[in-house]
């Protein structure tokens, strides 16, 4: 016997969801609003996120990546960050390179998207530091970053790349940076969301063009300020 | 087999007024009024379901590591009907979608009731404390008449000045939680960035428990409310109120 009861359940439920799905375009839309107002009306370039002091770091920060093992190099040594893009002086920077930078380390609080929030200290040289380095040219307004855990990658507007606590971090908690939180070297900034901080970097890309980015692509919102 | 028709029930003792469809029709809601409480009813639920489903995410209240708030639904989700959006990014879009229906619509009211003069008739002030007192009494029938109002009783302008102080704290705390390091002074007022998150969930129970007792209110007290909120017109026991 057909379950006549069932059925109409199951077409109501489907079309309360195509109801919904059709409203996908529309929530995109207000999300874009969303980045604007996050860009331009709440982020202020040089406000600094609270410091904190180091015995209160949280003992356990979780980990995240989006590959099926731990993402790995092969050869740390022959690691290379790659800048290029809309640069005068494209380069290939070590991470020695990187640490004869000047250097930038605070004890800030990370905020994710799920809700959860924990305080470790980061090391690092100043994305604004590598663009000074490469030459930046006028017509840059996004950076792209791009990882090797299997593909990961963010768009970044560059008021918030050029935020002076934005760093490329090759340390945390007074340590080399873990394999587990993106070694060699990670995005990490205490104005954005945790998705927006690329680990395992690869490539820093200066574009005209806004980049998308592995959970922006998917719906999640792409300035992801906090 | 004839049956005979059952006696008419006696007619509800209550406060003066005729009832019944002969009773003379008033004017008692702007159309402002009917719109913005009608979108906020339609964005608060939508507020309170996608945050619901963000709630899944991280079912706790504290840093990584504790100690945790105190919480009767750590680390539980609600049920899925309850929730809108269906993973965390499409519930963040509804909720940060709803958001500004929700504060329009909030500053819509507001500024029609100081445009108007209408804040009189619903803002409750201290002189009505008195008046709330014998209000209560007469809900618990220590008094027998029905105590003299204007538009509304001292109670109701409790309820009605408490749910738009509970909205602009819903508003204040989200902001707390969407921008914890612009707006930092802000999640410092409510004790934290754990804690702003906290008190916002803890405002999704106390409207809802306004939302229960607001319709149950509606529905055993005065039906016809409900057309006056829709149509603007009422016809109902109270209208020597306006």
């Amino acid at each position: 016997m057909t379950d006549r009861r069932g059925f109409l359940r199951l077409a109501a439920g489907a079309g309360g969801a195509s109801l919904l799905a059709a409203c996908r375009p529309i929530l995109l839309d207000v999300s874009r609003l969303n980045d604007w107002v996050g860009e331009k009306v709440l982020f202020s370039p040089r406000r600094l996120a609270r410091q904190y002091d180091v015995s209160e770091r949280t003992a356990h920060l979780p980990s995240y990546f989006i590959s099926p093992t731990t993402p790995m190099l092969k050869d740390p040594a022959a690691w290379r960050l790659r800048v290029d893009g809309l640069v005068r002086r494209p380069q290939e920077l070590s991470l020695d390179d990187l640490r004869a930078m000047p250097r930038t380390s605070y004890t800030v609080k990370h905020h994710c998207v799920e809700g959860w929030s924990a305080i470790a200290t980061w090391h690092g040289v100043p994305v604004s530091a590598v663009a000074e380095r490469c030459e930046m040219l006028p017509g840059a307004r996004y950076v792209r970053f791009d990882s090797f855990d299997s593909g990961y990658s963010n768009g970044w507007d560059l008021a918030s790349a050029m935020h002076p606590q934005t760093i490329l971090a090759y340390g945390m908690n007074d340590n080399p940076l873990p394999v587990a939180h993106g070694a060699p070297l990670r995005l990490y900034s205490p104005t954005k969301l945790g998705y927006k901080m690329t680990k395992y970097l690869v490539s820093m890309t200066f574009t005209a063009d806004r980049p998308g980015g592995y959970w922006e692509d998917q719906g999640y919102p792409w300035f992801g300020g906090v | 087999m004839a049956v005979a028709p059952p006696p008419p029930p006696p007619a509800p003792p209550g406060p003066p007024g005729p009832p019944g469809p002969k009773a003379p029709a008033v004017k008692r809601h702007h159309w402002i009024v009917r719109l913005t409480h009608w979108t906020t009813f339609v964005s608060l639920l939508g507020m309170i379901m996608s945050g619901l489903q963000i709630y899944s995410a991280y079912a706790r209240f504290g840093e990584r590591g504790g100690p945790y708030y105190y919480n009767a639904f750590q680390d539980r989700q609600f049920p899925a009907f309850s929730r809108l959006g269906g993973w965390l990014a499409g519930a963040l879009n509804w909720h940060f979608a709803f958001m500004w229906p929700f504060i329009t619509g909030g500053l819509l009211y507001l500024s029609y009731l100081a445009y108007s003069g209408e804040w009189r008739s619903l803002l409750f002030r201290p002189r009505d404390i008195r008046g709330a007192i014998e209000m209560q009494k007469y809900y618990l029938r220590l008094r027998k008449d029905h105590p003299p109002q204007g538009k509304h009783n001292p109670l109701q302008k409790l309820a009605y000045t408490f749910i738009v102080v509970l909205g602009a704290l819903s508003v204040l705390t989200g902001f707390a939680i969407y921008k914890p390091t612009q707006l930092s002074w802000l999640t410092a007022l409510f004790g934290g960035f754990q804690a702003a998150r906290y008190w916002h969930f803890w405002a999704v129970w106390i409207f809802t428990g306004f939302l229960v007792v607001h319709v149950i209110l509606v529905f055993v007290v005065d039906p016809p409310s409900l057309r006056a909120m829709i149509t603007g017109w009422y016809r109902g026991r109270f209208p020597s109120h306006d």
